[in-house]
């Protein structure tokens, strides 16, 4: 499976929680196959949407998904031990590993080599790391929202994309909807 | 005047409760300070662009966040200023240590300072000096303007406004 087909089968697990979602393709994946209130779209700022799921998981007490990419953790690898060390149950990273940078045109990233980003969050400490293939996503998704437990998961999958428009949406608009849904 | 804590007094009377930071010498006393406040959430950062992710997080909450950090951070975080927190209208007091400036004892700070208002210029951040311990009497009005206009805002406070640097 590539990341789209991931984000379509798990759109309805995600669909009731905030989501935080990670610049580029990602986004625009998300906003096609299910745009509502709850998404925060990421326009720019590569690598920050495990940053900015945790701080809005700490602030208040609604279920926080992170989609990040391998390549996005790779660009703020300081985010693990800041995750590790500031626990927050209700927040999940969901890292969809492709092993490569796909909205940029598919050039290979380390995690696709030699380094496993499960490993890393481990060694950083983060307590409940789970690694699985592209078709359990879903199931490892639901897992963690149910534990209640701060989790990292790495979705590991096929690298490639499928082509659709950039987001058009006023980022002030996606900001204050997306408030709007935290505050409901 | 402990300006130490006359800085955490007014992040608690203006609401700040989410406070990020990356270490500087100079701010030391005031980090200690917000740690100690059971009102705030001090949840220290690895880097400073990290730090401003976390903020935008936490002010989506409805949490009022502010982040401590040095001068030199302003050349790491131009893009996350530019594409996170100003394009998606956040606001974010930034307390920076000005090195570099005036009582300054490492050669090398000067370097980023000489660049740092004119990148806050060209940013158009509204930034304020404190080089006088009495300027912070500012920092209340500070928060509030900041908090009013949803925009990163720098206050930046050099060696002479902290009681000097490496020479006491």
């Amino acid at each position: 499976m590539i990341r789209s087909e991931i984000l379509r089968e798990i759109a309805p697990i995600l669909n009731p929680h905030l989501v935080v979602c990670n610049i580029g393709l990602p986004s625009q994946e998300l906003h096609m196959i299910d745009d509502n209130e709850r998404n925060f779209y990421m326009l720019g700022t590569m690598g920050l949407s495990s940053s900015i799921g945790l701080g809005l998981a700490l602030a208040q007490d609604k279920t926080v998904i992170s989609i990040d990419g391998d390549g996005s953790v790779l660009t703020n690898l300081g985010t693990l031990p800041t995750i590790a060390n500031n626990v927050a149950d209700n927040f999940i990273l969901l890292i969809i590993d492709n092993g490569s940078y796909g909205s940029t045109g598919d050039q290979p990233t380390y995690a696709g080599k030699k380094t496993k980003l499960e490993a890393v969050a481990a060694a950083c400490g983060c307590e409940n790391v789970v690694t699985c293939q592209d078709v359990d996503t879903g199931k490892a998704l639901q897992a963690a929202i149910d534990s209640k437990k701060m989790t990292v998961i790495v979705s590991k999958c096929d690298s490639g994309n499928i082509k659709l428009p950039v987001i058009t949406m006023d980022p002030v608009v996606i900001k204050h909807r997306f408030m709007q849904a935290v505050a409901s | 005047m402990n300006i130490d804590k006359k800085i955490a007094d007014d992040l608690v009377a203006n609401d700040v409760s989410f406070v990020t930071t990356v270490p500087c010498k100079q701010l030391a006393g005031v980090i200690e300070e917000v740690e100690a406040r059971k009102e705030i959430f001090h949840i220290p950062a690895n880097k400073e662009d990290e730090g401003m992710g976390l903020c935008a997080g936490a002010h989506m909450g409805g949490k009022r966040p502010m982040i401590i950090m040095q001068n030199t951070a302003i050349g790491v975080t131009i893009n996350t200023l530019a594409t996170l927190t100003q394009y998606y209208r956040m606001p974010l007091p930034m307390l920076i240590s000005y090195r570099g400036e005036l009582r300054e004892p490492v050669a090398c700070q000067v370097e980023m300072a000489v660049h740092t208002k004119a990148l806050l210029a060209q940013m158009n951040i509204p930034t304020y000096h404190f080089h006088w311990q009495k300027d912070v009497e500012e920092f209340d009005n500070i928060l509030k303007y900041t908090f009013m206009c949803n925009k990163p805002v720098a206050i930046l406070t050099d060696a002479n406004f902290w009681g000097g640097y490496g020479d006491q």
